[in-house]
């Protein structure tokens, strides 16, 4: 509790303390309109005109329920990928079978790429949510899986013995020890399959759905309205940044505050 | 009045035997020191004694009901500040405001400042982390205090500071303490007996009874002893030191 007041009185301090990101994406948003005054509109549009078209959008109640759709299937992907991974994990740490029995596995998951298993979902679900949330599990899965295998595997004797030697109760080790030292591991894997989560999502939706953004950016390719497709990435841009550097980051730097 | 009795306890890692019949006693109040080269098997009798390591063969009977270890490097726990690492043992048994007064005078006492109270490990020096690892032993005045070396990483001034607080704690509270020292002035001007451990495998060679007390022994008096010891044949063979 005291660690949630702590990151909602730093965010004003976090906040300013952007400034350097923010100048580099108004970089990054000159060279852009560079670009567009070289290679014209139909290949790259303006920041501008991508704006404006965002702000149109946004009026559009279809285009507000595909966003709210993805977001919906993004957070259940990623949920039961975090749900799966940190128990089976976990598990896996606990038991040296299971961790040797799951490294060609997770090899496998990690190795097909994403298309592919979109692909075989297709085929198995059809189209709709079961498809995009399948994938995003799948290629979320190896890597919360890997942070919390590691994790439950390198809890140090050392600190262990310590505790041992005040003679402290199974439930003290497990909220000052066990707890804190799965958590740094497991926190930086959840931040990471959250993205991966994300870009999943949109590119499941792509090729396989009939609604979200990524088939609204299906429908945008197809009648070369770049203008419209550029405007859509930019929104998944949007969200995952502001996921990412304004919900994550403070945590992150709360809770990894002492760290080396 | 509580005891510790090891009795004949032998131990072995693998075939290699670490210990042979070792005997001795330790009541309250009693300040028990053990000195040896290294590698000799005085860490692994602090172990077998404080409960950390199974005994295999021998005996040894523990009547203390408390007891605290401050081990040779400082195993705080990382991601705690150091008010939290010391009130460690304590938080179980009080509530957090009257855990933190203890602590926070601990802390005084072993020479930190109230500034290092919220540094996390990674922010404190090795001297400094060896404090929070000695106060976080000595705050729960357990009856029994288990010490691995913990000076030897201390300026001369906070470690004759540390060692009178530990004489100090020993006497006020009965506590008893069993601690392993390369120093022998340490181990002279704190213990009622010190134990002289060979090495392959660790026995009990010699006990040297230091009867003055504690408060009478000054300087003078240490270094004497000192150079008495140092002139003992025993401690000569055990430690090599070639004789000139």
């Amino acid at each position: 509790m005291r660690v949630f007041f702590k990151i909602v009185r730093d965010l004003p301090w976090f906040l300013w303390s952007g400034w350097g990101s923010i100048a580099s994406i108004l970089l990054f948003l000159a060279l852009w309109d560079v670009g567009n005054q070289i290679y014209g509109d139909l290949v790259l549009p303006a920041p501008l005109a991508i704006f404006g078209e965002i702000v149109e959008l946004s009026k559009q109640s279809e285009f507000l329920h595909d966003l709210s759709l993805s977001v919906k299937r993004g957070i259940y992907g990623f949920g039961i990928a975090l749900a799966l991974g940190t128990f089976l994990g976990l598990l896996g740490g606990r038991f040296v079978t299971a961790s040797i029995m799951s490294r060609p596995i997770v090899t496998i998951l990690v190795g097909v790429p994403p298309i592919a298993w979109i692909v075989l979902a297709m085929i198995w679900f059809g189209f709709g949510d079961t498809t995009v949330i399948f994938t995003v599990v799948v290629a979320s899965f190896p890597i919360i899986f890997i942070g919390a295998l590691q994790g439950s595997r390198t809890i140090e004797g050392d600190l262990s013995d310590m505790m041992d030697s005040f003679r402290l109760s199974f439930w003290q080790k497990t909220r000052d020890l066990y707890f804190p030292h799965l958590f740094s591991y497991l926190f930086p894997s959840w931040v990471s399959a959250l993205g991966m989560s994300w870009k999943i999502v949109v590119m499941a939706e792509l090729l396989s759905s009939n609604d979200g953004i990524g088939a609204s950016l299906a429908v945008a390719r197809s009648q070369l309205e770049t203008t419209t497709a550029l405007a859509l990435v930019t929104v998944m841009i949007g969200v995952l940044m502001f996921v990412e550097y304004i919900i994550l980051e403070p945590i992150k730097q709360e809770v990894e505050s002492w760290r080396e | 009045m509580a005891n510790l009795s090891v009795r004949d306890l032998n131990f072995y890692y693998g075939f290699t035997q670490i210990l042979s019949e070792i005997n001795f006693d330790l009541n309250s109040g009693e300040i028990v020191s053990i000195v040896g080269p290294s590698g000799g098997g005085k860490t692994t009798l602090l172990r077998l004694c404080a409960g950390l390591n199974d005994v295999t063969e021998g005996e040894i009977v523990d009547e203390f009901r408390s007891s605290a270890f401050a081990f040779q490097d400082a195993r705080l726990l990382p991601w705690k500040n150091t008010i939290d690492n010391i009130m460690l043992p304590l938080i179980a048994n009080m509530s957090r405001s009257e855990a933190y007064e203890r602590a926070s005078e601990m802390a005084l006492r072993v020479g930190l400042e109230e500034d290092d109270f919220v540094k996390y490990p990674k922010d404190l020096s090795g001297g400094m982390r060896q404090r929070v690892n000695f106060a976080r032993a000595l705050v729960c005045q357990s009856e029994i205090l288990y010490l691995d070396e913990p000076f030897s990483a201390l300026d001369i001034g906070l470690k004759k500071d540390l060692q009178n607080l530990v004489v100090e704690q020993s006497m006020s509270k009965n506590m008893a303490v069993l601690f392993i020292t390369h120093d022998i002035m340490e181990a002279i001007r704190l213990s009622d007996r010190i134990l002289l451990l060979k090495s392959d495998p660790g026995e009990i060679i010699k006990v040297f009874e230091v009867k003055k007390s504690k408060n009478e022994r000054d300087d003078e008096f240490v270094f004497a002893k000192t150079r008495e010891l140092l002139a003992d044949p025993d401690i000569l063979e055990v430690f090599e030191i070639g004789i000139k």
